[in-house]
């Protein structure tokens, strides 16, 4: 099918961008990459008023170094930048790890960071990665700029916490802890389909191997990226993380997540995919942190 | 509001275009039906089966996901812009020929267009590179078999300087 007909603005900063949001507000829509958009669009489920594209706002486009060894990602990154970047394999290797499970590569060549986070799919890897790192998203308005952390961002399916005015600008994500490992795993009936099932785990341990902080974060598991916390504080002031695995996951898998179920998987398989790829994802994770240098 | 017209210059397969457009023709329907190059496939319009794949500042994205109004000022390759003429294919187009990669042919310039910056950026791939690298295109007809092993022909003709 084809779109419904729009007014087309684009702007040529992110001044200019604020502008027309304040004007337009909720007859517009933000164009980032598109990929999930303009197919919504084409099948006629979205028809704005405006289009804003932002694809010429190269000042959004970026990787940047922050203070004590985090990083700065600019809104308009494309998701194909993650998996290349050397500031992203060294300083968010969970990122750089998942980043090739976003859909397929023509889509991410196009597909941006803070697009695929502003439209908060429960289906996607980055909203569930960045709950995991603990990442927080700069939004701008007309009226100024705001920091949101990522637990408070995702408010529900498809909703993130954006007024029709503001849009996500900067995603920041802290340093990775000394003694810190993570997994990424999920699971699709092809590569680059939505997945059925999938974690992202990371810990982090002191010197004598005590876990300090746990975090699992599972997509296609409810209304956003979902948070297993109980599951995550059994690790907590443990150091045999190996023998506790499979009881987090269980856990996890059978109290903390609400799967849906698609044509593919009844919620019953995805909760087993749950389990299994949890406690896999936390012994990769635990193996990683152990191996750690400092 | 919404049916004005925009102006549009972008160079396509070398050649330089400049078309009045309606903000919402997508990419994929601009090349078809205002340039005339019927290579690039239409088959989901919902960026599943890869067919309308091009390359666009020589990425390969997915043309029926995008406007014509974007890519102003841009550069466009679509399987039109592979061989040099009938007689001289690119070593990938060599290698769908010699390996039967394809049958009814409906998929193959979006996979066509899909491996050749594959290949540039991994020019000896394995198998299951290849089949990550064309995940992301439906074929019906092969059951992507010949298709995997046509790649691995092409980027041994590239190897050898063959096609180019």
């Amino acid at each position: 099918m084809k779109p419904a007909p729009f007014e087309y603005l684009v702007p040529d900063s992110v001044e200019a961008a604020l502008g027309f949001l304040r004007e337009y507000g909720d007859d517009a829509k933000l164009l980032a990459g598109g990929q999930s958009l303009v197919p919504a669009m084409n099948f006629r489920l979205v028809q704005p008023g405006v289009l804003i594209d932002l694809n010429r706002l190269d000042e959004l486009g970026y990787i940047n170094p922050a203070a004590e060894g985090g990083l700065r990602i600019g809104a308009m990154t494309r998701q194909s930048r993650l998996e290349r970047d050397s500031l992203i394999e060294q300083r968010a290797p969970l990122v750089f790890e998942a980043a090739s499970y976003i859909a397929h590569p023509q889509i991410r060549n196009r597909g941006t960071v803070g697009g695929s986070l502003a439209h908060a799919d429960p289906a996607a890897e980055l909203p569930v990665i960045s709950l995991a790192l603990g990442a927080r998203f700069k939004v701008a308005s007309a009226a100024g700029e705001r920091w949101v952390a990522a637990e408070d961002f995702f408010l529900g399916m498809f909703t993130a916490d954006l007024s029709p005015e503001e849009m996500l600008v900067e995603i920041e994500l802290p340093a990775p802890q000394p003694k810190s490992g993570w997994a990424f795993l999920e699971v699709a009936r092809r590569q680059g389909d939505y997945a059925m099932m999938g974690v992202a785990a990371v810990l982090t341990l002191d010197a004598d191997g005590v876990c300090q902080q746990a975090r699992l974060v599972y997509l296609n598991a409810g209304d956003g990226p979902v948070a297993a916390r109980q599951a995550a504080e059994m690790l907590v002031g443990e150091a045999q993380l190996e023998e506790l695995c499979e009881a987090a996951a269980a856990k996890a898998a059978a109290e903390e997540i609400d799967p849906p179920g698609n044509v593919h998987a009844s919620p019953e398989y995805q909760r087993h995919l749950a389990r299994v790829l949890t406690r896999r994802a936390l012994q990769q994770a635990f193996q990683r942190a152990r191996d750690a240098r400092n | 509001m919404g049916n004005g017209r925009i102006q549009v210059s972008v160079i396509v397969n070398g050649e330089e275009y400049q078309e009045q457009v309606e903000p919402r023709l997508l990419l994929s329907d601009f090349l078809r039906h205002d340039l005339g190059l019927t290579g690039t496939h239409v088959g989901c319009e919902h960026g599943v089966c890869g067919a309308c794949t091009i390359l666009l500042d020589g990425q390969a994205v997915r043309s029926c996901l995008m406007f014509a109004v974007q890519v102003d000022g841009q550069e466009i390759t679509t399987v039109e812009g592979m061989a040099e003429d009938k007689d001289h294919l690119h070593p990938l187009q060599q290698g769908f020929w010699d390996a039967h990669g394809l049958q009814c042919g409906f998929c193959t310039p979006g996979i066509l267009m899909t491996l050749v910056p594959f290949l540039q950026e991994n020019p000896h791939p394995s198998e299951a590179e290849i089949r990550a690298a064309i995940s992301g295109n439906l074929c019906r007809c092969t059951g992507y078999q010949h298709i995997v092993d046509a790649v691995l022909l092409a980027a041994g003709y590239m190897g050898e300087g063959i096609g180019e």
